[in-house]
C-alpha cells in the first residue's frame, strides 16, 4: 500500500468550480454550484450523492468535456480552467483518463480491443514503434486479467465484466496520473462488481494510479475510497476520511444516505427505517452555508446555527445504521 | 418475524419442474432447468441471481410475456385465483398461450413493476390517464369513479398533490415519483400477485429505501404476494420472507430469509453473500467469485458452478446434484451436502460476518 503524503500539493485541486447549464433565456441549471477539493497524489477519493446531485458533471469539468462556467482546477501544476493552451491541453489529455459507467456504450464496436486501446497512444504519439505499441498493449491486457488472444476481438464478444476491463486498460495504458471513473461498475453483477474494485486497488498498488471515484453505492465506495465528498444539488455537503464519514456523519444529508444502505443481515434490516432529509421542510439553504471543520480533513456545509443543531443531534443519535 | 405456517388454500402460485429453451440463432440456449416454487398470499418471494441466471425469464413466463423464441418443453405453473363469482379457480399457465394469459390476468390478477421508470411509462399520456386505463380496461366502472380511484391511489403511493400530478406528464416527475407512479399503476385493479423486476435498481439509495417500504406496506394492506427479482442482497433482507438464489437456470439454494443468511450452504450463495461490501468491515480485499457464468448454449456437463468452485468436488463435473433437504424449508443443490462429501468451511470473511450479524441481530430479538 502506498502511503499518502497530505502535506503535499495535491495533484488535483478545484476550487469554487461552478458548472452552469443555461436552459432557456430565463431558466438556468446550477449543477455544480462552487464547489472545492483536493485530490492528493496515490489517494481514491470518492464522490457519492443521488442523481442531480452533479457528481457526474463535476467529474466531466475537471477532465474539461465541459467548459466549467466559473472557478479554479490546477491539475498537477497546470492550470486547466478557463481557455486551455494547447500545452496544457496535450498535457491533460495525457494524464488524466476516464472510465465509464456502460461498458456497453464506451466502446466502438466495429474496433477491435487492440485497436480500442491503442488508439490513445497513437494520437499522442507515445510509441516509436509497431512493436512497442503491441507490447504496450499485450502488457496492460496481462495487467487487467485478459488474455493476448482477447486483442483482436471485438467488444461484443465481451461479457459485462470483460468489457470493463478493456475500458480500464483503456485508460491505464496511457499511464495516467488521475483517472476518473464515472459509475465504473454500478452497471456489473453484484460477484462481477467485487472482481473490477480489486482490480482496480491492485492497479493502484501497483502503479500508484490517484482516482476519483464517482458512485451513488456507499458500500463500494466505503470500501475503495481513503476520503468521500458527499454532494446534494451541486453542493459538496460534507467530507471527510472514509473513517470520519462513517463513523461521526454530521450533515442530515448525509446521515439520511448512510442510513438508506441495504444491510445483508434480515432480522436488522427489518426493524430499521431509514432517515428522511427534505431540504426544504429543514429550510436550509446550502448557498447561505459556509464551511465548519471539524478536524482538518472533515468539514460540513452548513450555517452557525444548523452546524450547532446538527453537532447536537450527531452526538445524541451517533448511530445511524 | 412473521414466517407462520403456510396455509394451503392460500397458495397462488405453484411451479413445477418448469423447463424453458430458446432458439437462438447460433443454438438452443437452456434458459430455465426444473424450477421448482411455491408462493402463498402475503408472503414475499426473492430471486436472486446474475444477469442470465433465468430470474427474468421464469416471471416473465408467468405474466405471459416471454419472447417470441422462447418454449417451454416441460412443467406446470398452476396459479390460483378468485373468479367472477368469488370461487377460487386455478389454471395451468402453461397450457394457456401468451396472448389469453395477457388478457384474463395481467393488469387484474398479476400486475408487475418494471425496473427503470422512464421506459415502462407512456411519455405521451398524462399519468392520471396510465393509472385509470387499467382500471376503464378491467372493470365495469364510469369514467368518475375511475378517476376517483385513480386520485385514491395517488395519494396511497405517496404523492404529495395528487390533483396536480394526475394531470402532469411521466418527464415532469422525478425518478422515485414515476416508480411510485408505476406502483399505483400496478395496484389499481387490486392484483393478488405482484412481480416487481429489479424495481430499485434505476434509482438512488435514498429513493430505494423509501420505495421498499412503500411497497411493504402496500402489500400487508392488500395481502399480495410479492415476487421481488434483484441481485441485491442488501433488499433481499430488507423484503424477502424466502429467497431462491438461483444460478444458469437452476434454483441452487432456497429457504426463508433466516436460513439464507445466517446459514448458508451452496459455495455461489457464500461467494455472492460475501462479495458484498460490507459498511463494518475493513478488510483489504473483496471476496470475489472467480470467472464468469457459463455460456448456457454449451451442454452442461455436472455442476454448472463447479469451473467457478473453488470447493468443486470430482463429482461436480460429472453429475448434476441433486436437492438435499438440510432441514426446515432449507434445501441445497449442492454435493456438499451429501452424506459422503468431505466438510468444508464457507470462506474465512463469511465466517467472520456471520458471526457479527448474528450479535448484530440478537440485539434486536430481545427489543
Amino acid at each position: 500500500m502506498t502511503t499518502i503524503d497530505y502535506n503535499a500539493e495535491p495533484l488535483l485541486h478545484v476550487e469554487g468550480l461552478k458548472q452552469h447549464f443555461k436552459i432557456s433565456r430565463t431558466y438556468t441549471t446550477k449543477a455544480v454550484d462552487g464547489i472545492s477539493f483536493d485530490i492528493y497524489q496515490g489517494e481514491t477519493y470518492g464522490l457519492v450523492g443521488e442523481s442531480g446531485s452533479g457528481k457526474s458533471t463535476t467529474g466531466r469539468a475537471i477532465i474539461r468535456l465541459y467548459d466549467p462556467t466559473d472557478g479554479k482546477i490546477i491539475f498537477d501544476g497546470h492550470d486547466i480552467s478557463g481557455k486551455l493552451s494547447k500545452e496544457d491541453e496535450a498535457y491533460l489529455r495525457q494524464n488524466m483518463q476516464m472510465i465509464f459507467q456502460d461498458p456497453m456504450a464506451c466502446l466502438n464496436p466495429r474496433k477491435k480491443v487492440k485497436e480500442i486501446i491503442a488508439q490513445g497512444l497513437q494520437i499522442h504519439h507515445l510509441y516509436s514503434s509497431q512493436e512497442e505499441l503491441d507490447e504496450k498493449v499485450n502488457r496492460i491486457l496481462d495487467k487487467v486479467g485478459l488474455s493476448r488472444e482477447h486483442a483482436t476481438r471485438y467488444p461484443q464478444q465481451f461479457s459485462g465484466g470483460q468489457r470493463q476491463r478493456i475500458g480500464i486498460a483503456r485508460a491505464l495504458v496511457m499511464n495516467p496520473k488521475l483517472v476518473i471513473a464515472d459509475e465504473a461498475i454500478s452497471a456489473l453483477d453484484v460477484s462481477i462488481q467485487a472482481q473490477v474494485v480489486n482490480l482496480m486497488k491492485d492497479l493502484q498498488d501497483e502503479l500508484g494510479t490517484t482516482y476519483l471515484f464517482i458512485a451513488h453505492d456507499l458500500s463500494m465506495v466505503k470500501y475503495i475510497s481513503d476520503r468521500i465528498g458527499v454532494m446534494h444539488l451541486g453542493h459538496i455537503v460534507e467530507t471527510g476520511t472514509t473513517e470520519e464519514i462513517f463513523s461521526n456523519p454530521i450533515h442530515p444529508y448525509t446521515r439520511s444516505l448512510l442510513s438508506a444502505i441495504p444491510h445483508p443481515n434480515p432480522i436488522v434490516e427489518k426493524s430499521r427505517v431509514s432517515l428522511e432529509y427534505n431540504k426544504e421542510k429543514e429550510g436550509v439553504d446550502y448557498t447561505k452555508g459556509t464551511v465548519h471543520n471539524l478536524t482538518k480533513t472533515h468539514y460540513v456545509l452548513a450555517t452557525d446555527e444548523e452546524f450547532e443543531k446538527w453537532s447536537k443531534i450527531a452526538a445524541e443519535h451517533p448511530d445511524v445504521f | 418475524m412473521s414466517l407462520q405456517k403456510r396455509n394451503k388454500d392460500e397458495r397462488v402460485l405453484s411451479i413445477r419442474d418448469l423447463n424453458i429453451s430458446f432458439e437462438t440463432s447460433s443454438g438452443m440456449v437452456k434458459a430455465i432447468r426444473g424450477v421448482r416454487m411455491d408462493l402463498y398470499r402475503g408472503e414475499t418471494i426473492a430471486i436472486v441471481g446474475e444477469s442470465g441466471s433465468g430470474k427474468s425469464v421464469t416471471v416473465k413466463t408467468i405474466m405471459g410475456i416471454m419472447a417470441s423464441n422462447g418454449r417451454i418443453d416441460s412443467g406446470t405453473i398452476n396459479y390460483t385465483f378468485t373468479n367472477e363469482n368469488g370461487e377460487r379457480e386455478t389454471v395451468d399457465l402453461t397450457k394457456m398461450t401468451q396472448k389469453e394469459i395477457r388478457y384474463r390476468f395481467n393488469g387484474k390478477h398479476i400486475a408487475m413493476v418494471f425496473q427503470d421508470p422512464m421506459t415502462s411509462l407512456d411519455p405521451t399520456m398524462t399519468i392520471g390517464r396510465q393509472i385509470m386505463e387499467p382500471i376503464l380496461l378491467h372493470e365495469n366502472v364510469s369514467k368518475e369513479e375511475a378517476q376517483a380511484r385513480a386520485l385514491k391511489l395517488l395519494e396511497e403511493v405517496g404523492i404529495e398533490n395528487p390533483e396536480k400530478r394526475f394531470k402532469q406528464y411521466p418527464h415532469q416527475l422525478s425518478g422515485g415519483m414515476r416508480q411510485r407512479v408505476v406502483i399505483a399503476i400496478a395496484l389499481s385493479c387490486n392484483p393478488d400477485m405482484l412481480i416487481c423486476d429489479e424495481p430499485t435498481t434505476a434509482l438512488d439509495v435514498t429513493i430505494q429505501a423509501k420505495i421498499l417500504e412503500l411497497i411493504q406496506k402496500l402489500q400487508k394492506e392488500h395481502n399480495i404476494a410479492v415476487i421481488y427479482i434483484t441481485h441485491d442482497l442488501g433488499v433481499v433482507a430488507k423484503v424477502a420472507d424466502y429467497v431462491d438464489v438461483m444460478y444458469a437456470g437452476r434454483i441452487i439454494e432456497k429457504g426463508d430469509v433466516n436460513e439464507i443468511f445466517y446459514d448458508p450452504r451452496h459455495p455461489y450463495t457464500w461467494g455472492l453473500l460475501a462479495s458484498m461490501p460490507d459498511t463494518d468491515t475493513d478488510s483489504k480485499r473483496l471476496f470475489a467469485i472467480p470467472g464468469t457464468p457459463p455460456n448456457l448454449l454449451e451442454r452442461i456437463e455436472g455442476d454448472a458452478f463447479a469451473p467457478r468452485n473453488p470447493y468443486a468436488l470430482a463429482i461436480d463435473y460429472k453429475a448434476e446434484p441433486p436437492m438435499y433437504n438440510v432441514g426446515g424449508k432449507h434445501r441445497v443443490a449442492s454435493w456438499l451436502c451429501d452424506p459422503r462429501a468431505p466438510k468444508v468451511n464457507p470462506p474465512e470473511q463469511l465466517m467472520e460476518r456471520m458471526k457479527k450479524m448474528r450479535t448484530e441481530s440478537a440485539k434486536y430479538d430481545n427489543d
